[in-house]
């Protein structure tokens, strides 16, 4: 009986080691792949145990947290949700997160590594740091301008400093609240079903994720690559370009809504805004030199993110001549976004160059060491410096006495271009008035900032006027306020500055060196 | 919680019965060993609260008094009672009893409306208090044999009886009475292995060497595994008719392991094989209950695709995986995610979960101790109906761990079963307190100097008064 007890005891035995065997299967080779299961509540329980790093505005934290006692512990809370929604977006525990809430999602939920006091820390005491902070580039001052400018109509305004391409004011409008959608349950289900199927498509982020036509403000871009091209070598010059025009190749007639087109001048096709004359010399410029002027300034370009992506901004790069002429003027398939369209604006108030337009100054820890700050980098050469001082004089111009005359500003130099895109078929939708400027204060060593606007007005006539109509207040309303800040700044924070925030102060007063250094246009002979 | 050996001897080894020490009685070991149990439990019930409130529980000295006294008690009956015991059975079981109410506990602060750490505490104190009556009252185990068949016979009351109360979540084997509720199965697999060793020892002969050859193997005549077989198909189909499934499968196991010990036939290891097999999947395909969980077994994701979330297989298997290594600590898992019978069925996925890899070895390795405890036992006595006896106990521990454990991990389908001493149940906890009474009044049997009057030689005839 001894040696069949013997053989029963190693049966049971052998019983617990398969169990034992099991379990290294359960909880070693195939734990990774149990973790990530998405039935698998733990990860969102982790990521919701604690609240959330903030997202800070001037250094005041635009965001919250909030105890709902629930199995997902802490929900997001926004302050002035509304006017921060396209710069913050939403971190939602049902619908998951966007923009600045999804591009540093790691540093606000406490799980980037960065954030840990050593390395491998948090892998070896499973814990978690408390979830950083963002500190944005965006001015509460200028955004509220913006914001307060569109007025709830559809349309969007983006703003930045030229030199640094920080973004001073990211607005989108109609916009919602996304408080409504941080937690769980069917109340946050019907917000997000209402929220989805409203018309106005308040959750669209208009400055980033929106391609409007850009009508005739892309007539800079046009008036770039002419000048760099060599197309024209004299702005005061008339231009070899009839009225009316016919599209070449077609016997379609382009009319003109200034008057005087015939044979203007760039200058004066600028200031007035002359399709005949800019859809010539796109056609002038040819093909491959439109869309190598275009790329330069950032269309075409699928990989900008600022951190969030930004939808790509389009110029075609196969089009017949007649199509290139429309194009040239901003119509055909030309579409791009408000942020783009500052990006222009900046690029001639930048002498040419693009910096990289961003919306995160720097990340911290919870208890405010910085673990990241995002430096100044170049993004294009748009033009050459020669031909952004031209732009410069020609846009200044066209707010002095022209089609922008509601956007200056006293005691700052501005130029600006207006448009007005037609859009619908048979152009019946309700058009686009554009307008992108830049301002410099009088005794300022650069460019404050550069601003687009593009509003959606059923009020305006189709004429470029419009642009300069409804869309120039609301950016003259934003260079105000940046120029305010820029003066604060200058005069080392005058009262009213809102304090903590030393990095977010624009650009330093020193001497800036190269092609950034401010000079006095050329006056031409 | 191994303490060394060699501390307790100096303490333990003290000649005191009349025909001299022959074996160190190793009591002070026991003792110490007992000490560190209740150490360990108190430790854990205390880093529960700082875990989840940020400080020890305010009750954790009393808890610890509690188990303090009752691991004594039980010291002192055994010390008293049956000095030569094995001094690991009553540690093992008083660490594992300790560690379930701290997990039990640990849930408890889950779950506010359903406080289930108390009543465990006062059932086992009513199994210690079962233990002590057993260890002070059966002098000897073989007076069990005489028994025999009022044990079956109230085996059998035992686990019809529940047929009369209302089902509880598709499996009617409670009965309640007041606010009380009672599985007689559990008491039942007790009686049945006495029964077991009963009567396999009174025939052994005549099951080892009668019978019919049929190819390479010899069987029994069937005037003598008649009223075996007959009682297993009972108890089986009673079960099956309970929905009780993971008991059914323990009967199985249990009635096999012991005719194989008794009779050295591996012929009915096959047999027995062969019928599980049929068995299982007759009741696999016939039963929807069972089916469900065959299905479950094969696919605990199934659920989750089809967009009904994870079921209870699939959120242990999570809340074992984020245990990993060394587990999240004790209060900062997330088992309560299993719902339903956490604290019972899933208790282990709790331990998985918040004490590791590590932690699991080391359950494991307590139940294959104390299992391995019960056959020293048995190899060490020299009457077959103590053998079989000891090996049926130390076997339902196995095999009850076996079911349930590999149930909750998805090794074999889940089959309801408590983990003996640590999940939540009255009757389990009581039940799993005989049994380590019996192995402890076995062990000291083994272990104990012979007695004068019984020759070594005459087991046998003693035993022959049990058929």
């Amino acid at each position: 009986m001894i040696r069949y007890i013997r053989r029963a005891a190693a049966l049971c035995l052998l019983l617990l080691a398969a169990l034992l065997v099991n379990a290294v299967r359960v909880m070693v080779v195939e734990a990774g792949e149990l973790d990530a299961n998405p039935a698998n509540r733990r990860g969102p329980i982790a990521r919701w145990a604690e609240p959330r790093g903030e997202i800070l505005v001037d250094g005041e934290p635009v965001t919250g947290s909030r105890d709902s006692g629930q199995q997902l512990r802490w929900e997001r809370t926004y302050r002035k949700g509304p006017l921060y929604a396209p710069v913050t977006g939403y971190a939602s525990q049902t619908y998951g997160t966007t923009l600045v809430e999804n591009a540093r999602d790691g540093i606000l939920a406490g799980t980037d590594p960065a954030l840990a006091p050593l390395p491998l820390w948090n892998e070896l005491t499973r814990g978690r740091s408390p979830g950083g902070d963002v500190a944005t580039t965006v001015r509460a001052a200028v955004q509220e301008a913006a914001y307060r400018g569109l007025d709830g109509k559809r349309g969007a305004v983006v703003a930045l400093e030229p030199f640094s391409g920080r973004i001073l004011a990211l607005v989108s409008s109609p916009s919602y609240e996304p408080g409504v959608l941080s937690g769980t349950g069917p109340r946050v289900e019907e917000a997000w079903s209402r929220l989805t199927t409203s018309p106005n498509q308040p959750m669209l982020n208009r400055a980033l994720r929106q391609t409007y036509p850009p009508g005739s403000a892309f007539k800079i871009v046009t008036a770039a690559a002419a000048l760099d091209e060599g197309v024209v070598r004299d702005v005061d010059a008339p231009t070899d370009t009839p009225d009316p025009f016919v599209l070449p190749g077609t016997r379609q007639v382009l009319p003109n809504e200034a008057k005087g087109c015939a044979d203007a001048s760039l200058a004066y096709a600028l200031q007035w805004s002359c399709n005949t004359v800019m859809a010539g010399l796109g056609v002038d410029v040819g093909l491959d030199g439109m869309v190598a002027a275009a790329e330069r300034f950032g269309f075409d370009d699928t990989t900008l993110r600022v951190p969030s992506w930004v939808a790509k901004s389009n110029f075609d790069r196969r089009m017949s001549p007649d199509q290139l002429a429309l194009s040239s003027i901003g119509q055909f398939d030309t579409t791009a976004t408000p942020l783009q369209m500052a990006m222009v604006a900046a690029a001639v108030a930048n002498n040419g160059e693009i910096a990289r337009p961003y919306l995160v100054e720097r990340t911290t820890t919870a208890g405010g060491a910085t673990v990241e700050r995002t430096p100044r980098d170049r993004y294009r050469q748009a033009m050459s410096p020669s031909t952004a001082l031209r732009l410069q004089r020609l846009m200044v111009r066209a707010v002095e006495e022209g089609t922008g005359t509601n956007g200056a500003v006293p005691g700052a130099r501005v130029g600006g271009k207006t448009g007005t895109a037609q859009h619908g078929f048979g152009n019946t939708g309700t058009p686009y008035a554009w307008f992108i400027a830049w301002a410099q204060a009088d005794d300022a060593a650069r460019p404050a900032v550069a601003v687009a606007v593009v509003v959606e007005d059923a009020e305006a006539s189709r004429t470029d006027i419009s642009g300069g109509g409804s869309a120039a207040p609301i950016a003259r309303a934003v260079m105000e306020e940046a120029l305010r800040l820029d003066a604060e700044s200058r005069t080392g924070g005058a009262p009213g500055a809102r304090g903590g925030r030393p990095s977010a102060a624009p650009a330093p007063v020193g001497p800036p060196g190269g092609p950034g250094r401010s000079t006095p246009p050329p006056r031409r002979p | 919680m191994t303490a060394p050996r060699s501390t307790g001897t100096g303490t333990g080894a003290r000649p005191s019965g009349p025909a001299g020490g022959r074996a160190p009685k190793r009591r002070g070991v026991e003792l110490v060993l007992l000490l560190g149990a209740v150490l360990i439990s108190v430790c854990g019930y205390a880093e529960v609260g700082l875990a989840h409130d940020g400080a020890v529980p305010p009750d954790a000295a009393r808890y610890g008094a509690g188990l303090g006294l009752l691991a004594l008690l039980a010291h002192l009956a055994v010390r008293l009672r049956a000095p030569y015991a094995d001094p690991l059975l009553l540690p093992i079981a008083v660490l594992l009893n300790g560690l379930g109410l701290v997990l039990i506990y640990r849930l408890d602060l889950e779950t506010p409306r359903d406080q289930a750490a108390t009543p465990q505490l006062v059932w086992s104190t009513l199994g210690v208090a079962l233990f002590i009556v057993v260890v002070v009252l059966l002098r000897d185990h073989r007076a069990l044999q005489g028994y025999a068949y009022v044990c079956v016979a109230a085996a059998l009351a035992l686990m019809i009886l529940p047929i009369f109360f209302p089902a509880v979540n598709g499996a009617r084997i409670w009965i309640r009475f007041g606010g009380l509720s009672f599985q007689p199965g559990e008491f039942a697999k007790i009686l049945l292995a006495v029964f077991f060793a009963a009567y396999l020892s009174a025939n052994l002969g005549v099951l080892a060497y009668a019978g019919r050859r049929i190819w390479r193997f010899q069987f029994p005549t069937w005037r003598v595994l008649g009223p075996i077989v007959a009682i297993w198909l009972v108890s089986v189909g009673v079960l099956v008719l309970e929905r009780d499934l993971g008991t059914s499968l323990l009967f199985f196991g249990l009635f096999v392991i012991m005719l194989y010990v008794a009779t050295g036939r591996t012929g009915w290891i096959a047999i027995g094989l062969l019928l599980a097999a049929a068995g299982a999947f007759l009741i696999g395909s016939v039963e929807p209950h069972v089916h469900g969980r065959v299905q479950d077994w094969l696919d605990p994701y199934a659920s989750i695709r089809a967009g009904d979330g994870p079921g209870q297989l699939a959120q242990s298997l999570f809340a074992f995986a984020a245990g990993g290594f060394l587990g999240t600590g004790l209060g900062l898992g997330h088992s309560v995610l299993i719902g339903f019978a956490a604290k019972s069925d899933f208790i282990l996925a709790t331990a998985g979960e918040e004490l590791g890899l590590l932690g699991l070895t080391a359950l494991f390795l307590l139940y294959a101790l104390f299992v391995g405890r019960g056959y020293r036992a048995g190899l060490s006595l020299r009457d077959p109906f103590g053998r079989l006896l000891a090996v049926g106990l130390a076997s339902i521990v196995a095999l009850q761990v076996f079911v349930i454990a590999g149930g909750v991990m998805g090794l074999i389908p889940l089959t309801g079963m408590a983990m003996p001493f640590l999940a939540q149940g009255g009757s389990s906890v009581v039940t799993n307190w005989v049994i380590v009474a019996l192995l402890v009044r076995v062990s000291d049997s083994a272990r104990a100097p012979e007695p004068a009057a019984a020759g070594p030689g005459e087991p046998a005839r003693v035993e022959e008064r049990a058929g």
